[in-house]
């Protein structure tokens, strides 16, 4: 909403300058976005009345003028313009002054001859046609302003000496979208007076229910309808001062009728709208939904098609006027028209805000329409209406007025709870500030009984009734405490705890932590090689997403990590580490998702292999406690290479997977690369993740150790003969460390050369000689016997 | 006798003085003291004397036998030192070489200022809480006092699941209010953090998936000046002990009365400029007191019990306090982006 301020002054006078008076609004609840004086844009521009014409001696189109422009002695300033007579009154720029569009005029010379100045069009002051409709586009702008003698600063002929403030209302109070309401909300935050007019009509005699009447088809999406006539219209521009107001409101002039409407629905808020009578046939308005197949063109030239759910103003056969949105072009106030009927009506708000999503055509009426406008307003905006049509002199008003009230509109009471106010605010505002503050606001007192205002439709209880006495006590005078209720601790679900503990780990191993969202393309589980009968495909789906691409809930967070991985290989950053806490999200069969939790690894770089993935994870996973980690070869995961991938598993649990992402899938990633990726499952690492450390007594003996070269064959896999070694090796073993693998000159084919180191200690004693060859025996006929694994 | 003792005392010191290395030393050692060292054979030969003469050349012999111990000996300590510092010097490296970097890992800014933000609201007994992301309108809107036809819950608006708009993506985070409530009832002192989802087209300023952190808090005799202080403090703890803030009216539909929280712009310092838009200050966060219908829907009585709430944007205090010009760069994940958060 934008305000004038000389337009405001007219209902209370608020004398601050504009910052005290932007913030002194915001505190109260009107949030200034900006102000603007706009007697700052221009300067130095005064009238002047031509003297003499002569032409130009170096010039064939050019003109020296003599003007007055109220100073001792006559400027000569030189003009390319053709439409200047002596006698004119014309707008100069005098040396030294400021245009609109950021311009400054000095003296000099044009082609030879002196200039103390500029003559000015509409454009240069920043102004169009349809500020002052008898100017011309291409031409100085010859003044008919009445009255104004040479010298008289331009601005306070435009109306460029007001103020003008730009409101961020909030959708609840659509009664500030309009003059009287923010002028009411300026008194209270104030304390000046609110100066309301009661609109005055004399009336032409007749009766309006004679030429026309109004018939609500539907009255829950039209609770009320008010209407008068006006006949014998002169359509003309509007006076100065109107243009003005709707100008530095930021509302385009274009007649006098429709100014009226617009100058109307600024003032009190209430959207109006103006048919040329003699289009609605039958004289008839009847407010309906549109038929199937029904079309109107709209004001802005467009035609529309308009369905079945859009409310209509329509005459006996055709619709007139989309309602609360946009009039129709078959009703438009022209140059001939002799017969305005004014409506003032109320629409319910979700229609008007439908209606307008779905034509695409928000306007100043819907805009206003669509937060739920007061139905009491209806009366006094068409009585205005019709005041300024007689102060216009514009037209004569019909007697009578339409009034259709299908409803009868209902009054609101709240009781007024001082001492519950002051309990919510944890303040101790004594309950006759309480009255001061509520009265200026429209709220009727009687005893503890409240009137809500009819505009007030926000307000429904004491906390309501509290919010407006905090605004105006001040928020910002309410204290601060700490502690209502008793105290409390504080702290992390064990889950966050544990995602806090492994995101330290990953960046201590150099990995940098990515967001990415959460939901992706079905594409992604292509580019992932997840087959096409994979239940993994079954995901949520958005039936209205920005694209395709994120159309779907993810099941799977290594795609969101390898596009990102992908996205910096593409930039060419190098040895990249990644991590992610992403969710996943399970259907179920509610139509909810189970939403877990995923950490997800990814890497590339020089002379990184599946080894260094492996690596980090195992590191992490001791340092979480989470204990006697299984890595078993997985051939079958579409999404990693075959030979290089493995299930990260803890007894019966697997805790997710490790590996080189298959080739084929980094392709479709876009990287030529190799990359190796991990995603493991939060809950069931928490599941395993042993309980806190205890202390367990320090090695008394010395622990002896032992070397074991074994030839084996080449498919025994190194985990199942460290798991044999530690089976055979019983208590008395304490670490299996592989340090060898070996193949080639002196190993037979098929064959491999394992190497590990024992760690071999008692608690008992010192362990002998004896003992310790005793235990490696065991386990040397332990491999021999499960794994045919001899000593080398 | 007597004469071949000095001169072997005088011969083996000037010897052991040239010493250059522990060989020459040992040698030294071996030809005067070993077994068939010259002190040695000397002192056989003492067998020959006569025995006015022996303890006379015995006492002496061995005085020099002590002495050319100790030369060695301290020689040895002379020349290891020596040697040391021979070694030492061998092994100097040039100390502006780099180091081996083991490099560590950043943390993601926006998980940075969370994780900031949390542990604040731990300090003051909060408890931090997880909610679903795919929700109920039922708890996103309806619960919260928005009405059926509120425009936020349109299809342009809003990401939903059915044709029926029942299941959406939530667009705040202020549901979990609903289901903390259910769930853990009151006394309540609790945060959310979360992502959440509108229905905007990426640009600088927008993204379909953001986060915010939802406080709320009920309990018997929760007043407005219980959440100006408690989120005072927030600020104070995040932006220093002498940020200004300011509380500004507002309206959210489930609040009432309903706030706006600014802070005093940390450029200008309130005289405005580009930062605040020439405004002086920043919004930062909404609040306000627990509507009363909100508190109702859940079961709490309202003449009983009253609360506060807060939501805010994570991405936007992000950005603000590291000065990240595109929320783009947010969710992109270059890494020499993110590497400047250390």
């Amino acid at each position: 909403m934008q305000l004038s301020r000389k337009w405001l002054n007219e209902y209370t006078t608020v004398t601050v300058g504009d910052r005290e008076f932007a913030e002194a609004m915001t505190l109260s609840g009107s949030k200034v976005e900006v102000t603007e004086d706009l007697s700052e844009t221009m300067h130095g521009i005064v009238v002047g009345r031509v003297l003499s014409i002569v032409r130009h001696e170096n010039s064939d189109h050019m003109w020296v003028c003599s003007i007055d422009a109220g100073g001792e002695t006559p400027l000569q300033i030189v003009t390319g313009a053709q439409n200047v007579s002596v006698g004119d009154l014309v707008p100069v720029a005098t040396d030294g002054s400021l245009l609109p569009d950021g311009k400054e005029i000095r003296t000099g010379e044009l082609r030879g001859v002196k200039s103390e100045g500029m003559l000015c069009s509409l454009k240069e002051l920043g102004l169009t046609l349809h500020d002052y409709a008898y100017a011309i586009e291409d031409g100085i702008w010859i003044l008919q302003e009445g009255d104004v003698t040479p010298g008289t600063d331009i601005r306070s002929i435009i109306g460029a000496d007001d103020h003008v403030v730009e409101f961020e209302i909030t959708p609840n109070r659509p009664d500030c979208l309009s003059v009287i309401g923010l002028a009411r909300e300026a008194a209270a935050t104030f304390g000046s007076e609110l100066k309301l007019h009661t609109p005055e009509v004399k009336g032409c005699g007749g009766d309006i229910h004679e030429l026309a009447s109004v018939q609500i088809d539907d009255p829950a999406l039209c609770p009320r309808y008010t209407a008068r006539l006006v006949k014998n219209v002169k359509i003309a521009p509007s006076p100065a001062w109107m243009r003005e107001r709707l100008r530095n409101s930021g509302v385009r002039p274009i007649n006098n009728i429709v100014d009226i409407t617009n100058y109307v629905m600024l003032e009190y808020g209430q959207p109006m709208h103006a048919f040329d009578f003699s289009c609605v046939e039958g004289g008839k308005i009847v407010v309906r939904l549109a038929k199937e197949g029904e079309s109107i063109t709209t004001l802005d030239g467009n035609e529309r098609a308009i369905t079945p759910s859009m409310l209509c103003i329509c005459d006996e056969h055709k619709p007139v006027c989309v309602a609360g949105v946009m009039g129709g072009a078959n009703s438009e106030i022209v140059g001939d028209t002799a017969m305005v009927l004014f409506e003032s009506a109320n629409f319910d708000g979700t229609s008007v805000r439908r209606t307008a999503l779905a034509l695409n055509m928000r306007t100043d009426a819907s805009s206003r329409y669509e937060k739920g406008l007061d139905p009491m307003n209806t009366m006094k905006a068409v009585q205005r209406a019709c005041e300024l049509v007689e102060l216009l002199g514009c037209g004569e008003v019909v007697d009578g007025i339409i009034d259709v009230v299908p409803k009868a509109f209902e009054e609101r009471h709240v009781t007024l709870e001082s001492e519950r106010i002051n309990a919510l605010l944890g303040t101790d505002i004594p309950e006759s500030e309480m009255r001061e503050i509520l009265k200026p606001l429209g709220f009727e007192l009687n005893g503890y009984d409240i009137l809500v205002p009819s505009w007030r439709s926000d307000v429904e209880g004491t906390a309501d009734i509290a919010e407006e006495v905090a605004r105006f006590h001040g928020y910002n005078a309410i204290p601060d405490t700490l502690y209502g209720g008793g105290s409390s601790v504080g702290g992390y679900s064990t889950e966050a705890g544990f995602e806090r503990e492994a995101g330290n780990l990953c960046r201590a191993l150099g990995y940098d932590e990515i967001i990415t969202y959460s939901f992706t393309s079905p594409v992604m589980y292509d580019k992932l090689r997840i087959s096409a009968d994979s239940e993994l495909r079954s995901s949520l789906k958005i039936l209205n997403p920005l694209g395709e691409d994120r159309s779907i809930m993810r099941r799977v967070a290594l795609g969101s990590l390898l596009e990102i991985l992908c996205g910096n290989y593409n930039k060419g950053n190098r040895n990249v580490k990644l991590y992610e806490f992403a969710k996943v999200y399970r259907p179920k069969d509610n139509g909810l998702a189970d939403e877990v939790k995923r950490l997800t690894l990814g890497i590339y770089g020089e002379g990184v292999s599946f080894f260094t993935l492996k690596g980090d994870v195992e590191a992490m996973l001791k340092s979480l406690r989470i204990r006697n980690v299984r890595y078993q070869a997985d051939r079958s995961n579409p999404s990693f290479h075959p030979g290089r991938c493995a299930g990260v598993w803890v007894g019966e649990d697997c805790l997710g997977t490790i590996g080189q992402v298959h080739p084929e899938v980094a392709a479709a990633f876009g990287a030529d690369t190799e990359l190796y990726a991990a995603e493991l499952k939060i809950p069931e690492m928490l599941a395993h993740r042993a309980g806190d450390p205890v202390y367990a007594p320090l090695p008394r003996f010395p622990a002896v150790t032992r070397d074991l070269a074994l030839l084996c064959d080449s498919e025994t896999t190194v985990g199942e003969l460290a798991d044999c070694i530690r089976l055979y090796g019983g208590e008395t073993l304490r670490k299996v460390e592989l340090f060898d693998i070996y193949t080639g000159k002196g190993i037979a084919e098929g064959k491999k050369s394992v190497a590990f180191s024992l760690n071999l200690r008692s608690d008992e004693g010192s362990l002998t000689a004896e003992h310790a060859e005793e235990v490696m025996n065991t386990i040397l006929s332990g491999l021999k016997e499960k794994l045919g694994a001899v000593i080398r | 006798m007597k004469e071949k003792l000095e001169a072997l005392r005088n011969a083996s010191r000037a010897l052991i003085d040239e010493a250059l290395d522990m060989d020459a030393l040992e040698a030294l050692r071996v030809r005067y003291l070993g077994k068939k060292g010259e002190l040695t054979a000397l002192m056989k030969d003492m067998r020959s004397l006569s025995a006015e003469e022996r303890p006379v050349i015995g006492a002496l012999a061995n005085e020099v036998r002590s002495e050319l111990e100790q030369e060695l000996e301290s020689r040895k300590t002379a020349l290891a030192a020596r040697l040391q510092e021979l070694k030492l010097a061998a092994e100097t490296v040039d100390v502006t070489v780099p180091g081996e970097v083991r490099s560590i890992g950043v943390e993601h800014p926006m998980n940075q200022v969370l994780h900031e933000i949390e542990d604040i609201f731990v300090s003051m007994g909060f408890k931090v809480l997880d909610g679903p992301e795919v929700e109920r309108a039922d708890y996103n809107f309806t619960r919260l006092n928005t009405p059926d036809n509120h425009p936020a819950r349109e299809w342009t608006d809003t990401f939903y699941f059915d044709e029926d708009s029942i299941n959406l993506l939530r667009t705040q985070t202020s549901g979990m209010q609903i289901h903390a409530m259910e769930d853990l009832g009151v006394p309540l002192r609790v945060i959310i953090p979360g992502r959440v989802y509108r229905k905007d087209e990426v640009d600088a300023t927008h993204s379909p998936m953001f986060h915010q952190i939802e406080g709320l808090v009920v309990d018997k005799g929760v007043t407005m000046a219980d959440l100006k202080g408690t989120l005072n403090m927030l600020v104070r703890s995040l932006y220093g002990e002498k940020t200004v803030t300011r509380f500004r009216p507002h309206h959210f539909p489930f609040t009432e009365p309903s706030c706006e929280m600014d802070v005093q712009c940390h450029e200008c310092g309130g005289k405005g400029c580009r930062v605040c838009k020439g405004e002086g200050w920043i919004e930062i966060l909404g609040a306000g007191m627990v509507h009363p219908k909100v508190l109702q829907g859940c079961g709490i009585d309202p003449n009983e019990y009253s609360g506060w709430a807060f939501g805010m944007g994570l991405e936007r205090l992000a950005m603000r306090r590291y000065n990240i010009s595109d929320l783009r760069l947010i969710f992109e994940n270059d890494v020499r982006f993110l590497e400047q958060f250390e």
